[in-house]
């Protein structure tokens, strides 16, 4: 309440310049993300014109092809597609995966900065950041450098004995979680500790002396306030390494789609199809948004609550 | 004498034309002519050379489609580009007579599938696509495609294949001896039958990586190009490149005349200077594949000349273009394709 009030009274100041002061806020929102998002939509209902781009024509063929199979000759009659259903089952398992381990890492590591003494946090964090200067690509092809049966990870378990021969990571899943978890760490790590940073420390106290134990403490206490937090990082984790394509074919091999190297694949090359392509495309992201509005949903409840 | 005469005033007036224009604009594949050659073109028909570089076909024709048609004179598609461009009506035909070196052409290279009697295009550099085979971990008999798609235990589980749809589809239907571009259906479900079961032997899908996984033990075994295979061997590996029995693919890259090349004159001149044996050679040199040049051998590098790679044994097989199918047939191909790689 106190905020309406607070912005209310700041907009009786600038009555008549609110349009044009808003205008570039409206226009950055219309130019790089609603309009990418309509040409696409846009793009997903054409006619695939062959050998790459569209024709301007009126097709419902990319969902078609993504719901109903008619077998290879495409003459059989229709049953229900399981091949996209299946790499999207796939990659939000993977992606879900990856999203647990980087919170199960992450909460700890954020936990740890928040409550080191107030100069040395920057540092911290500092340290955090400093890997993710490199580039993606550089830095997703350096762990397929690490892992390989030559590289030094095997090298060291070999030399010290723990292992007689090589242990076969890459090209594995374990190899794409690793990759998903390693890129995605830090969008975990901040905004925990952004929320961590802002907990009071007296409520645990304040639990101890009503004899609550640690674990009540941190499920009853600790968790509901640092829960946006979490929920932030989780989705910021979750939404990228859904569409990821990079570890899934520098470390996976390349050998099963992901939703994002399916995408990729209907535009480069002669054999891609773009309506396809952006169907996947608008199926992912109507997905992805309704992820978000069930939480908001929830969330909402759950503070009226 | 006839002849010697029409050529010479062919030649002045190429020449006059040459220094009329002035420019002369490429499309070429990066990495692919040394830059010593461009300068020396330049300077021996007065021209101004520019170059722009592209890293795929499909980039290549994206680009000229989008609206850079008129700004080039001359580009570098592979075989089956060749074929795509000429459907598509991007390329612009010359008679034999306004190239003098055509005839150094080696005649095998002139009625090619891509473009027959050779209208649109001339030879730049070729090679073969098959794969190599790391010979500490198998010393087995390598020149079969079985390697790729039933292999010895030995191998199972540390191929690599290309991820390049043609390529693959190309070779898994020479292994089964069914046409490519095939609408025969029992072909069709045996190849794809065929490389379900295959895939299971296989370690990763990696194109630009192809040469590393090999160099790095990663793969025991890969699909590679023959002059990718021979850097991967100086590189250290212990690999060697096979020519199988059942066949493998070979390709081209060729210099094409653009339809609405604003130089034609000079490009007809560029075309010219890259079939004299010398230039020729120093291309093959640079790239390290073949030329379709003779005479260039006297100029060739040992190491090019002589690399096995490079040459194959007199038991080989000839090389297989991979086809430019039609649409309906296409859509067949790439669901195979999906149906692997899902």
């Amino acid at each position: 309440m106190a905020g309406r009030a607070a912005s209310g009274a700041a907009g009786t100041g600038y009555r008549g310049l609110t349009g044009p002061l808003l205008l570039p806020a409206w226009a950055m929102i219309g130019i790089f993300l609603l309009l990418p998002v309509l040409l696409m939509t846009v793009y997903s209902f054409l006619t695939r014109e062959f050998r790459g781009g569209v024709d301007w024509t009126f097709s419902l063929a990319a969902y078609d092809r993504f719901l109903l199979s008619r077998g290879l000759f495409g003459d059989e009659p229709p049953v229900p597609e399981w091949t996209y259903i299946t790499i999207f089952w796939r990659s939000i398992w993977q992606a879900g995966l990856a999203t647990l381990i980087c919170l199960i890492v992450g909460f700890p590591t954020a936990w740890f900065i928040a409550t080191r003494p107030l100069h040395s946090r920057a540092l911290w964090l500092f340290m955090i950041t400093v890997p993710y200067w490199v580039n993606l690509l550089i830095r997703t092809v350096s762990l397929r450098f690490l892992l390989r049966d030559q590289g030094p990870l095997n090298d060291l378990l070999i030399g010290t004995g723990l292992l007689d021969s090589p242990l076969r990571i890459i090209n594995t899943n374990l190899a794409v979680q690793l990759g998903l978890f390693y890129s995605y760490l830090p969008f975990m790590v901040l905004p925990i500790y952004a929320a961590v940073e802002r907990y009071n420390f007296a409520l645990s106290e304040a639990a101890a002396d009503l004899y609550a134990s640690r674990w009540t403490t941190l499920r009853e206490i600790v968790l509901p306030v640092v829960r946006p937090g979490i929920i932030a990082g989780c989705i910021l984790v979750f939404v990228p390494s859904l569409g990821a394509f990079l570890a899934p074919d520098l470390l996976g091999g390349a050998k099963t789609y992901m939703i994002g190297s399916l995408i990729e694949e209907q535009f480069k090359g002669s054999q891609g199809n773009w309506p396809f392509g952006a169907a996947v495309s608008v199926i992912l992201m109507t997905l992805v948004l309704i992820v978000l509005m069930v939480y908001t949903r929830a969330r909402g409840r759950a503070e009226v609550r | 004498m006839q002849n010697i005469l029409t050529s010479v005033a062919l030649l002045a007036l190429t020449a006059g034309m040459a220094s009329a224009e002035g420019k002369l604009s490429i499309y070429n594949w990066f990495e692919y002519i040394p830059q010593e050659m461009l300068d020396k073109f330049a300077a021996e028909y007065d021209v101004e050379v520019t170059m722009d570089t592209f890293d795929s076909n499909e980039a290549m024709l994206a680009a000229l489609k989008a609206g850079k048609m008129g700004q080039y004179d001359v580009a570098v598609p592979t075989d089956y580009m060749v074929a795509i461009m000429a459907g598509e009506g991007l390329l612009d035909t010359f008679s034999h007579d306004e190239i003098p070196n055509f005839a150094n052409i080696d005649p095998k290279w002139i009625d090619v599938p891509f473009d027959p009697g050779r209208r649109h295009s001339i030879p730049y550099q070729w090679g073969t696509t098959s794969f190599s085979v790391n010979r500490d971990v198998y010393t087995g008999d390598i020149d079969t495609l079985a390697i790729l798609f039933n292999p010895p235990p030995e191998l199972s589980g540390k191929i690599n294949v290309l991820d390049s749809q043609g390529e693959v589809l190309a070779l898994a239907s020479l292994y089964l001896g069914i046409p490519q571009c095939s609408q025969d259906r029992e072909q069709l479900k045996a190849l794809n039958a065929m490389l379900l079961d295959a895939k299971q032997h296989w370690a990763s899908f990696g194109s630009d990586t192809a040469k590393d996984v090999l160099v790095s033990g990663d793969a025991a075994a890969g699909m590679i190009f023959n002059g990718f295979s021979a850097k991967a061997r100086a590189e250290g590996a212990n690999v060697e490149y096979a020519y199988p029995r059942e066949g493998f693919v070979a390709w081209m890259d060729n210099a094409v005349l653009l339809k609405d090349a604003p130089n034609r004159a000079n490009a007809l001149n560029f075309m010219n200077f890259l079939l004299q044996p010398e230039n020729a050679a120093a291309l093959t040199n640079y790239a390290a594949y073949t030329s379709a040049v003779i005479g260039v051998e006297p100029f060739l590098d040992d190491a090019i000349k002589n690399s096995p790679e490079n040459n194959p044994p007199a038991s080989a097989p000839q090389g297989t273009f991979v086809g430019v199918c039609d649409q309906a047939t296409q859509e067949l191909y790439d669901a195979i394709w999906t149906n692997l790689k899902k």
